[in-house]
Protein backbone atom coordinates (compact mmCIF):
# COMPACT_ATOMS: atom_id res chain seq x y z
CA UNK A 1 0.00 0.00 0.00
CA UNK A 2 2.49 2.07 1.02
CA UNK A 3 4.35 1.57 -2.29
CA UNK A 4 1.57 2.38 -4.34
CA UNK A 5 1.27 5.81 -2.50
CA UNK A 6 4.71 6.67 -3.15
CA UNK A 7 4.48 5.64 -6.99
CA UNK A 8 1.23 7.87 -7.04
CA UNK A 9 2.99 10.95 -5.65
CA UNK A 10 5.79 9.98 -7.76
CA UNK A 11 4.47 10.22 -10.73
CA UNK A 12 2.64 13.06 -10.12
CA UNK A 13 5.95 15.31 -10.48
CA UNK A 14 6.24 14.31 -14.21
CA UNK A 15 4.41 16.54 -15.77
CA UNK A 16 6.12 18.89 -13.47
CA UNK A 17 9.59 18.03 -15.12
CA UNK A 18 8.26 18.45 -18.53
CA UNK A 19 6.85 21.73 -17.98
CA UNK A 20 10.16 23.19 -16.64
CA UNK A 21 11.23 22.90 -20.68
CA UNK A 22 10.84 26.54 -21.97
CA UNK A 23 9.46 25.93 -25.10
CA UNK A 24 6.18 24.09 -23.61
CA UNK A 25 6.20 27.24 -21.55
CA UNK A 26 5.87 29.12 -24.32
CA UNK A 27 3.36 26.73 -26.24
CA UNK A 28 2.95 26.17 -29.81
CA UNK A 29 0.15 25.31 -32.15
CA UNK A 30 1.74 21.48 -33.29
CA UNK A 31 4.88 19.54 -33.07
CA UNK A 32 6.23 20.59 -36.34
CA UNK A 33 6.37 24.19 -34.95
CA UNK A 34 7.58 23.09 -31.72
CA UNK A 35 10.55 21.01 -33.74
CA UNK A 36 11.12 24.33 -35.87
CA UNK A 37 11.58 26.70 -33.09
CA UNK A 38 14.15 23.91 -31.12
CA UNK A 39 16.23 23.93 -34.70
CA UNK A 40 16.26 27.84 -35.10
CA UNK A 41 17.43 28.32 -31.29
CA UNK A 42 19.88 25.72 -31.19
CA UNK A 43 21.61 26.88 -35.12
CA UNK A 44 21.98 30.81 -33.59
CA UNK A 45 25.16 31.74 -31.41
CA UNK A 46 24.48 33.59 -28.49
CA UNK A 47 26.85 36.91 -28.52
CA UNK A 48 27.23 37.19 -24.96
CA UNK A 49 28.00 33.46 -24.48
CA UNK A 50 30.41 32.66 -27.17
CA UNK A 51 30.39 29.25 -27.41
CA UNK A 52 26.71 28.80 -26.65
CA UNK A 53 23.52 28.64 -28.84
CA UNK A 54 20.76 30.67 -27.47
CA UNK A 55 18.26 27.68 -26.64
CA UNK A 56 20.93 26.68 -23.99
CA UNK A 57 22.50 30.04 -22.83
CA UNK A 58 20.96 32.07 -19.99
CA UNK A 59 22.14 35.08 -20.61
CA UNK A 60 19.11 38.17 -20.92
CA UNK A 61 19.84 39.09 -24.40
CA UNK A 62 19.65 35.06 -25.26
CA UNK A 63 16.16 34.77 -23.81
CA UNK A 64 15.10 38.13 -25.75
CA UNK A 65 16.36 36.22 -28.95
CA UNK A 66 14.46 33.42 -28.32
CA UNK A 67 11.66 35.10 -27.45
CA UNK A 68 11.69 37.71 -30.60
CA UNK A 69 12.68 33.87 -32.54
CA UNK A 70 9.18 32.76 -30.97
CA UNK A 71 7.15 36.11 -31.84
CA UNK A 72 8.28 36.00 -35.35
CA UNK A 73 6.87 32.97 -35.92
CA UNK A 74 4.01 33.37 -34.25
CA UNK A 75 3.78 36.19 -37.08
CA UNK A 76 4.29 33.66 -39.63
CA UNK A 77 7.96 34.59 -40.72
CA UNK A 78 10.05 32.34 -42.55
CA UNK A 79 13.73 30.99 -40.98
CA UNK A 80 15.07 33.06 -43.68
CA UNK A 81 13.59 36.18 -42.64
CA UNK A 82 13.88 35.20 -38.85
CA UNK A 83 17.69 34.01 -38.63
CA UNK A 84 18.24 37.34 -41.34
CA UNK A 85 16.54 39.84 -38.42
CA UNK A 86 18.71 38.53 -35.90
CA UNK A 87 21.62 38.71 -38.17
CA UNK A 88 20.86 42.58 -39.58
CA UNK A 89 21.04 43.39 -35.75
CA UNK A 90 24.03 40.97 -34.32
CA UNK A 91 25.46 40.83 -37.40
CA UNK A 92 27.17 37.96 -38.75
CA UNK A 93 28.31 36.22 -35.78
CA UNK A 94 25.03 34.53 -34.63
CA UNK A 95 25.08 32.25 -37.20
CA UNK A 96 26.63 29.38 -36.17
CA UNK A 97 26.41 28.40 -40.33
CA UNK A 98 27.94 31.37 -42.15
CA UNK A 99 26.50 31.85 -45.67
CA UNK A 100 28.87 31.62 -48.50
CA UNK A 101 30.32 34.97 -49.67
CA UNK A 102 33.38 36.68 -50.08
CA UNK A 103 34.66 37.01 -46.91
CA UNK A 104 33.52 33.30 -46.32
CA UNK A 105 34.33 31.39 -49.40
CA UNK A 106 37.92 30.37 -47.91
CA UNK A 107 36.03 28.97 -44.81
CA UNK A 108 34.13 27.14 -46.77
CA UNK A 109 36.57 26.51 -49.30
CA UNK A 110 39.75 25.51 -47.25
CA UNK A 111 38.37 21.40 -46.73
CA UNK A 112 38.29 21.27 -50.57
CA UNK A 113 41.49 22.79 -50.94
CA UNK A 114 43.20 20.78 -48.68
CA UNK A 115 41.70 17.54 -50.06
CA UNK A 116 42.77 18.91 -53.44
CA UNK A 117 46.24 19.35 -52.40
CA UNK A 118 46.35 16.19 -50.66
CA UNK A 119 45.00 14.34 -53.95
CA UNK A 120 47.25 16.26 -55.68
CA UNK A 121 50.17 15.18 -53.94
CA UNK A 122 49.49 11.52 -53.84
CA UNK A 123 48.75 11.08 -57.82
CA UNK A 124 51.98 12.55 -58.19
CA UNK A 125 53.54 10.30 -56.12
CA UNK A 126 52.00 7.62 -57.75
CA UNK A 127 52.59 8.25 -60.90
CA UNK A 128 56.19 8.90 -60.31
CA UNK A 129 56.86 5.45 -58.71
CA UNK A 130 55.20 4.22 -61.64
CA UNK A 131 57.55 5.69 -63.81
CA UNK A 132 60.42 4.22 -61.85
CA UNK A 133 58.91 0.82 -61.75
CA UNK A 134 58.55 0.89 -65.36
CA UNK A 135 61.93 1.43 -66.12
CA UNK A 136 63.16 -1.05 -63.49
CA UNK A 137 61.38 -3.72 -65.55
CA UNK A 138 63.20 -3.48 -68.24
CA UNK A 139 65.90 -5.62 -67.80
CA UNK A 140 68.81 -6.74 -70.95
CA UNK A 141 68.74 -10.34 -72.22
CA UNK A 142 71.80 -10.70 -69.66
CA UNK A 143 70.01 -9.56 -66.60
CA UNK A 144 66.98 -11.24 -67.62
CA UNK A 145 69.28 -14.60 -67.90
CA UNK A 146 70.87 -13.80 -64.73
CA UNK A 147 68.00 -13.31 -62.74
CA UNK A 148 66.23 -16.50 -63.94
CA UNK A 149 69.18 -18.64 -62.86
CA UNK A 150 69.18 -16.80 -59.56
CA UNK A 151 65.25 -17.71 -58.87
CA UNK A 152 65.46 -21.29 -60.47
CA UNK A 153 68.72 -21.78 -57.82
CA UNK A 154 66.64 -20.75 -55.14
CA UNK A 155 63.61 -23.15 -55.81
CA UNK A 156 66.35 -25.76 -55.86
CA UNK A 157 67.21 -25.03 -52.53
CA UNK B 1 63.33 21.15 -57.67
CA UNK B 2 62.93 18.43 -55.19
CA UNK B 3 64.78 20.05 -52.92
CA UNK B 4 62.40 22.80 -53.12
CA UNK B 5 59.94 20.33 -52.17
CA UNK B 6 61.42 19.61 -49.41
CA UNK B 7 60.81 23.33 -47.99
CA UNK B 8 56.99 22.83 -48.32
CA UNK B 9 56.81 21.94 -44.35
CA UNK B 10 59.06 24.78 -43.25
CA UNK B 11 56.78 27.13 -45.49
CA UNK B 12 53.23 26.08 -44.11
CA UNK B 13 54.72 26.02 -40.40
CA UNK B 14 55.65 29.64 -40.86
CA UNK B 15 52.41 30.99 -42.62
CA UNK B 16 50.26 28.99 -39.50
CA UNK B 17 52.41 30.79 -37.02
CA UNK B 18 52.12 33.74 -38.55
CA UNK B 19 47.90 33.39 -38.97
CA UNK B 20 48.17 31.94 -35.19
CA UNK B 21 50.27 34.95 -34.39
CA UNK B 22 47.96 37.75 -35.63
CA UNK B 23 45.11 36.04 -33.38
CA UNK B 24 47.37 36.46 -30.08
CA UNK B 25 45.54 39.52 -27.73
CA UNK B 26 42.21 39.87 -30.00
CA UNK B 27 39.59 39.99 -27.36
CA UNK B 28 36.97 37.68 -29.47
CA UNK B 29 34.45 39.12 -27.21
CA UNK B 30 34.50 42.28 -29.16
CA UNK B 31 31.75 41.97 -31.91
CA UNK B 32 31.52 44.69 -34.83
CA UNK B 33 28.40 46.14 -34.99
CA UNK B 34 26.02 44.95 -37.69
CA UNK B 35 25.12 48.67 -37.84
CA UNK B 36 28.12 50.31 -38.74
CA UNK B 37 27.02 52.33 -41.79
CA UNK B 38 23.45 52.40 -41.60
CA UNK B 39 21.13 54.92 -39.56
CA UNK B 40 20.46 54.33 -35.57
CA UNK B 41 17.15 52.12 -36.39
CA UNK B 42 13.81 53.99 -36.02
CA UNK B 43 12.03 53.93 -32.23
CA UNK B 44 9.64 56.38 -30.38
CA UNK B 45 11.04 55.75 -26.58
CA UNK B 46 10.18 58.59 -23.59
CA UNK B 47 12.76 60.57 -22.29
CA UNK B 48 14.26 59.59 -19.31
CA UNK B 49 14.09 63.19 -17.94
CA UNK B 50 10.79 64.08 -19.04
CA UNK B 51 7.90 61.17 -18.76
CA UNK B 52 5.25 61.68 -21.44
CA UNK B 53 8.02 63.38 -23.76
CA UNK B 54 8.51 61.06 -26.84
CA UNK B 55 12.17 61.20 -28.80
CA UNK B 56 13.01 59.84 -32.06
CA UNK B 57 16.23 58.87 -33.99
CA UNK B 58 15.87 62.55 -35.20
CA UNK B 59 17.70 63.74 -31.41
CA UNK B 60 20.85 61.95 -33.56
CA UNK B 61 20.36 64.86 -36.41
CA UNK B 62 22.70 67.77 -36.88
CA UNK B 63 25.50 67.01 -34.68
CA UNK B 64 28.11 64.00 -34.24
CA UNK B 65 26.94 62.03 -30.68
CA UNK B 66 28.18 59.12 -29.02
CA UNK B 67 25.61 56.87 -27.83
CA UNK B 68 25.94 55.63 -24.44
CA UNK B 69 23.89 52.40 -23.40
CA UNK B 70 23.79 52.32 -19.54
CA UNK B 71 22.09 50.52 -17.07
CA UNK B 72 21.91 51.01 -12.87
CA UNK B 73 22.25 46.96 -13.06
CA UNK B 74 25.50 47.50 -14.66
CA UNK B 75 29.03 47.90 -12.40
CA UNK B 76 30.92 48.34 -15.28
CA UNK B 77 28.57 51.51 -16.67
CA UNK B 78 29.49 52.90 -12.51
CA UNK B 79 33.14 51.93 -13.63
CA UNK B 80 33.46 54.56 -16.90
CA UNK B 81 30.51 57.29 -15.24
CA UNK B 82 33.40 59.53 -14.31
CA UNK B 83 34.96 59.05 -17.45
CA UNK B 84 32.16 60.58 -19.78
CA UNK B 85 31.44 63.25 -17.02
CA UNK B 86 35.18 64.14 -17.98
CA UNK B 87 33.88 63.66 -21.95
CA UNK B 88 30.90 65.75 -21.70
CA UNK B 89 32.38 68.44 -19.27
CA UNK B 90 36.00 68.76 -20.30
CA UNK B 91 35.97 67.70 -23.92
CA UNK B 92 32.90 69.46 -25.01
CA UNK B 93 31.46 66.03 -26.64
CA UNK B 94 27.64 65.71 -26.72
CA UNK B 95 26.63 62.10 -25.04
CA UNK B 96 22.63 60.63 -25.42
CA UNK B 97 22.07 58.29 -22.92
CA UNK B 98 20.25 55.02 -23.55
CA UNK B 99 19.10 53.97 -20.34
CA UNK B 100 18.65 49.91 -20.95
CA UNK B 101 16.69 47.94 -19.15
CA UNK B 102 16.36 49.83 -16.03
CA UNK B 103 13.77 51.53 -13.98
CA UNK B 104 13.26 55.20 -13.98
CA UNK B 105 13.48 56.20 -10.25
CA UNK B 106 16.86 54.22 -9.80
CA UNK B 107 18.00 55.78 -12.72
CA UNK B 108 17.21 59.38 -12.10
CA UNK B 109 19.44 58.84 -8.61
CA UNK B 110 21.78 57.80 -9.90
CA UNK B 111 22.45 60.66 -12.48
CA UNK B 112 21.53 62.79 -9.39
CA UNK B 113 23.84 61.09 -7.22
CA UNK B 114 26.94 60.69 -9.59
CA UNK B 115 26.37 63.45 -12.02
CA UNK B 116 24.72 63.63 -15.70
CA UNK B 117 27.26 63.68 -18.60
CA UNK B 118 24.14 62.81 -21.15
CA UNK B 119 22.48 66.00 -22.84
CA UNK B 120 19.25 63.37 -22.84
CA UNK B 121 18.69 60.07 -21.96
CA UNK B 122 15.94 57.77 -23.67
CA UNK B 123 14.31 55.09 -21.49
CA UNK B 124 14.41 51.89 -22.97
CA UNK B 125 13.29 49.58 -19.87
CA UNK B 126 12.02 47.02 -22.51
CA UNK B 127 15.16 47.06 -24.36
CA UNK B 128 13.10 47.64 -27.49
CA UNK B 129 16.20 50.02 -29.31
CA UNK B 130 18.61 48.29 -27.60
CA UNK B 131 17.89 45.15 -29.16
CA UNK B 132 17.40 46.67 -32.80
CA UNK B 133 20.74 48.05 -31.95
CA UNK B 134 22.29 44.85 -31.36
CA UNK B 135 23.40 45.26 -27.22
CA UNK B 136 24.60 42.54 -26.30
CA UNK B 137 26.53 43.47 -23.32
CA UNK B 138 26.05 47.28 -20.98
CA UNK B 139 28.43 49.46 -21.56
CA UNK B 140 28.17 50.09 -25.07
CA UNK B 141 29.17 53.15 -26.66
CA UNK B 142 28.61 54.00 -30.40
CA UNK B 143 29.82 57.16 -32.65
CA UNK B 144 26.94 58.50 -34.37
CA UNK B 145 27.66 60.92 -37.30
CA UNK B 146 25.59 64.45 -37.87
CA UNK B 147 23.56 62.12 -40.20
CA UNK B 148 22.30 59.61 -37.70
CA UNK B 149 24.40 56.92 -38.93
CA UNK B 150 26.15 54.43 -36.93
CA UNK B 151 30.28 54.46 -37.60
CA UNK B 152 31.42 52.65 -34.35
CA UNK B 153 30.88 50.60 -31.60
CA UNK B 154 32.91 50.23 -28.56
CA UNK B 155 31.85 47.44 -26.20
CA UNK B 156 33.03 47.92 -22.79
CA UNK B 157 34.41 50.54 -20.51
CA UNK B 158 35.61 53.96 -22.07
CA UNK B 159 37.86 55.43 -20.56
CA UNK B 160 40.66 57.82 -21.51
CA UNK B 161 42.67 55.58 -23.33
CA UNK B 162 39.57 53.96 -25.79
CA UNK B 163 38.66 58.01 -26.17
CA UNK B 164 42.03 59.30 -27.01
CA UNK B 165 43.02 55.96 -29.31
CA UNK B 166 39.63 54.92 -30.83
CA UNK B 167 36.60 57.35 -30.43
CA UNK B 168 38.45 60.98 -30.67
CA UNK B 169 39.80 60.23 -33.98
CA UNK B 170 36.03 59.23 -35.60
CA UNK B 171 34.62 61.42 -33.62
CA UNK B 172 36.77 64.37 -35.26
CA UNK B 173 36.77 62.97 -38.38
CA UNK B 174 32.43 62.95 -38.87
CA UNK B 175 32.92 66.43 -37.48
CA UNK B 176 34.56 67.48 -40.04
CA UNK B 177 32.77 65.89 -42.87
CA UNK B 178 29.70 67.67 -41.26
CA UNK B 179 30.98 70.92 -41.62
Amino acid sequence: MRRLVALILLSMLLPLQAGADEANVQGFDSLQEEQRYRDLTSELRCPKCQNQNIADSNAPIAKDMRDRVYRMMQDGASNEDIVGALVDRFGEFVRYKPEVDRRTILLWATPAIAVGVGLLAVAGIVIRSRRRNGQKTVLTAEEQARADRLLSDKDRE
Amino acid sequence: MKRVFLFAPLVLVVVLGIVLFAGIGKDPTRLESALIGKQVPAFTLEDLDKPGKQLDAGVFRGQVSLLNVWGTWCPACRDEHDALLWLAQEQGVRIIGLNYKDNREEALVWLDRLGDPYELTIYDPRGTLGFDLGVYGAPETYVIDANGVVRYRHVGVVNEKVWKEDLEPLVNQYREDAS
